[in-house]
């Protein structure tokens, strides 16, 4: 059993919880992702490390309340244990050599590109981080990424907070300016990638995306989460999360994502009666 | 003691089954078992021949005649003692193996009749002994060593209860969250309940045997390490081979098409076939199974039981060359699972949604024999035509994961991705450290696995008591 060290909401649909697992904290790197099950019952949620503590053996997770699954993990507080939690899984992040990188995340998935620039940061990059929230009250994590870029910048979707707009039109500006990337590092919404891809690829700006397909295993069993790749079939979760962006075809990503929406849509909407039910 | 007095029925006792038409609708057992009666009767029919050619058949070398007989007086308690001194898990074996290439195969009764059911005595005397015996298991003095067992399949499951019966302290590491590998994954509820599983797991345990589920080795601990700073003399690789393959033609990324590992996994390990599941699976109306195997029996026959109208196995040789045991090729026939033999499937087609809609498939014929020494399908020219489908199953077999072959410095494996060992020990390239099962051999039977953690157990023993001079 896996204990809730510590919960705290980083929103009203974010939550971050750490989590005592020793053995992974000591291994896990920026990148990597582990599976939990909150209950004996409960679906392998697959969700990519957003920090560790090696010393206190702690796993932080953040994760968005989108599915019955999360509402069900959501339902555990600090002291309670997760029934499942298996790790690291996947390969890390490659930072080794990089020296100036963009860093672009929007919304839930900036929880994962965190680690990352942190980890750019202590390997002496310099770091420029873009991320992007649909409005104010949806904004996590902003201190942590001052802290570890040397720029950032922050979007919303309605303006309600930092510059208005979406993260490519500040990316495009950066490389237009000659900030002379290594490499983009995106990770959020496929629809984000797809567009941070588009952008880049126009000035040959090499980028790396950090894939988050269906997938029930996490170890290469069922090839659920498999992606094309530069036409060739991959399993994002032995050879990624992360991918040449250039190479994904997100539209195909993005068909394989709806695959369950009618059943999690009706799963979402069980929960909710459940917790109604409960709050009663 | 009076003799015995022979049963020489030329045919096995009928084994009492869930009609087919209520079956293929539901997830309980399809077979029933023997009563105490049938059990008594059928063990009548063994001749006690003096060379006993089932035992030869038998990957783990059961006394086939000696437990038959004790069934023949019945002694069931007796017969169990037997099964067990060979077999970590009897339930199991007695409903999974294929028997007909092994002991039944072999069996004299077998030339003029049908062979004695020895599969089916082997499971009614585990049964019986699951329900009728509840004396605990008192774990054997400790020896003082320590030895890892990587994946908690019917491979390293056998390892661990034969080294922990000589006194070794066994840990197996588990991927998964449950214990079991593809007896709780991949074959279903209807062949083989879960529960029975678990209670061999059990077993283990009260052997003294630790169980680690959720430790991925090669990611959250090396065999290095383990063989480090953790103290283990010796380390058994059971890691299985789970790495499905796909075909590579067009529409295999379409929505609706599963890897037999995936759609098997959702069904049996995470429950998707019971009402409050929360992992969901595909509702299909049509549904093409490609393979011929257990495996592809096995999905078809989930699909089935899900609802599905039509289910279609898919395979490019003939009926008499499904690799499929005998016995369940035939349930599924019953269970009207459609056979569609000669046939290949070369692309699958999108609806407006990126979902299945159809696969279109090549006739094939056999000409002359492979490698394999099976006859290779050849595609007949201009035989191309449309299948309607809405959901399209993968079980073209698996490969081993190359987790731990990645992170474990000179360890050798094949081209296929199979690591190699140094006969049937199952030593690999590293000393201490064995493999064996389908990380070996590719995907083989449970049975065999079986038998390759017997055999690593023995050179494991003898390995560390040569190093520790107590040989």
């Amino acid at each position: 059993m896996f204990k809730i060290a510590k919960k705290r909401s980083l929103n009203p649909t974010v939550t971050e919880m750490s989590i005592e697992a020793p053995l992974i904290a000591k291994k896990a790197k920026a990148g990597q992702f582990i599976i939990l099950r909150a209950k004996d019952d409960s679906e392998r949620i697959p969700l990519t490390i957003a920090g560790t503590d090696p010393v206190a053996g702690t796993v932080d997770i953040i994760f968005q309340l989108v599915g019955a699954g999360t509402m069900q993990l959501n339902t555990l507080n600090e002291g309670e244990c997760l029934h499942d939690f298996v790790g690291p899984l996947g390969k890390a992040t490659e930072i080794d050599g990089l020296k100036n990188v963009c860093v672009v995340g929007g919304g839930v998935g900036c929880a994962i590109a965190l680690p990352v620039a942190r980890a750019l940061h202590a390997a002496g990059a310099k770091v420029t981080g873009i991320v992007g929230f649909r409005n104010k009250d949806l904004v996590i994590l902003e201190d942590e990424f001052r802290a570890c870029c040397d720029e950032l910048i922050l979007v919303t979707d309605d303006g309600s907070y930092g510059q208005k707009g979406v993260v490519t039109a500040p990316l495009e500006q950066c490389i237009q300016n000659g900030a002379n990337f290594d490499e983009v590092i995106a990770i959020g919404p496929l629809i984000m990638m797809k567009f941070v891809v588009a952008t880049t690829k126009k000035y040959n700006v090499k980028t790396v995306v950090s894939m988050n397909p269906i997938m029930v295993d996490g170890t290469g069993m069922c090839g659920g989460c498999r992606l094309t790749v530069g036409g060739k079939t991959v399993f994002a979760c032995v050879d990624g999360p992360d991918f040449d962006g250039f190479e994904v075809d997100f539209d195909e990503a993005m068909q394989r994502g709806t695959m369950y929406r009618d059943f999690e849509a009706h799963a979402r909407e069980e929960q909710c009666n459940l917790l109604n039910q409960e709050v009663k | 003691m009076p003799a015995i007095q022979r049963n020489m029925d030329p045919k096995k006792c009928p084994m009492p089954s869930q009609d087919p038409n209520v079956r293929n609708k539901n997830f309980k057992e399809v077979a029933l078992g023997y009563t105490a009666d049938m059990a008594v009767n059928e063990a009548k029919r063994c001749l006690q021949c003096k060379n006993h050619p089932c035992r030869t058949g038998c990957p783990v070398d059961i006394d086939i005649p000696g437990f038959i007989a004790k069934v023949a007086e019945g002694d069931f308690e007796a017969a169990y003692q037997i099964l067990s001194a060979s077999s970590a898990l009897p339930a199991v074996c007695g409903r999974v193996c294929p028997q007909e290439n092994q002991c039944e195969g072999k069996c004299i009764r077998g030339i003029k009749g049908e062979p004695v059911g020895i599969g089916r005595l082997e499971r009614f005397v585990a049964d019986w002994h699951r329900e009728n015996v509840h004396t605990p298991v008192t774990p054997p003095a400790p020896n003082g060593h320590k030895v890892a067992v990587i994946g908690a399949g019917p491979s390293g499951l056998t390892a661990a209860g034969d080294l922990a019966k000589m006194g070794y302290k066994v840990t197996v590491f588990e991927a998964l969250h449950v214990a079991g590998g593809v007896l709780m994954y991949g074959i279903p509820e209807f062949r083989l309940p879960k529960d029975i599983v678990q209670n061999e797991i059990d077993g283990l345990r009260a052997l003294g045997v630790d169980i680690e589920t959720n430790m991925v080795i090669g990611k959250v601990l090396t065999i290095d390490e383990l063989m480090g700073e953790y103290g283990f003399e010796a380390v058994y690789i059971a890691s299985g081979a789970g790495l499905p393959r796909f075909m590579g033609i067009p529409g295999e990324s379409l929505k609706g098409v599963y890897s037999a590992n995936e759609y098997l996994t959702r069904v049996n390990l995470m429950k998707a076939y019971l009402p409050d599941s929360r992992t969901p699976i595909k509702k299909s109306r049509k549904v093409a199974v490609v393979g011929g195997g257990n495996v592809a029996m096995d999905a078809a026959r989930c699909a089935k039981r899900l609802g599905a109208e039509t289910v279609y196995i898919v395979y490019r040789r003939g009926m008499a060359e499904l690799p499929a045991r005998k016995e369940e090729v035939e349930h599924a026939e019953e269970e009207g699972i459609i056979f569609k033999t000669l046939t290949n499937p070369v692309e699958v087609l999108s609806d407006d949604n990126g979902c299945v809609r159809g696969m279109i498939c090549v006739e094939m014929e056999l000409g002359e024999p492979d490698a394999s020494g099976r006859r290779r399908p050849i595609v007949k020219q201009g035989s191309e035509f449309e299948l309607d489908v809405d959901t399209m199953i993968m079980a073209l077999g698996t490969s081993p994961n190359p987790l731990i072959r990645h992170t474990t410095p000179g360890l050798d494996a094949d081209k296929h991705g199979c690591i190699i060992t140094d006969g049937p020990d199952g030593l690999t390239s590293r000393p201490f450290v064995y493999a064996g099962g389908d990380a070996v051999t590719g995907a083989a039977t449970v049975i065999l696995a079986m038998g390759a953690g017997k055999e690593a157990a023995k050179a494991i023993d003898k390995a560390i008591k040569a190093k520790a001079g107590e040989a």
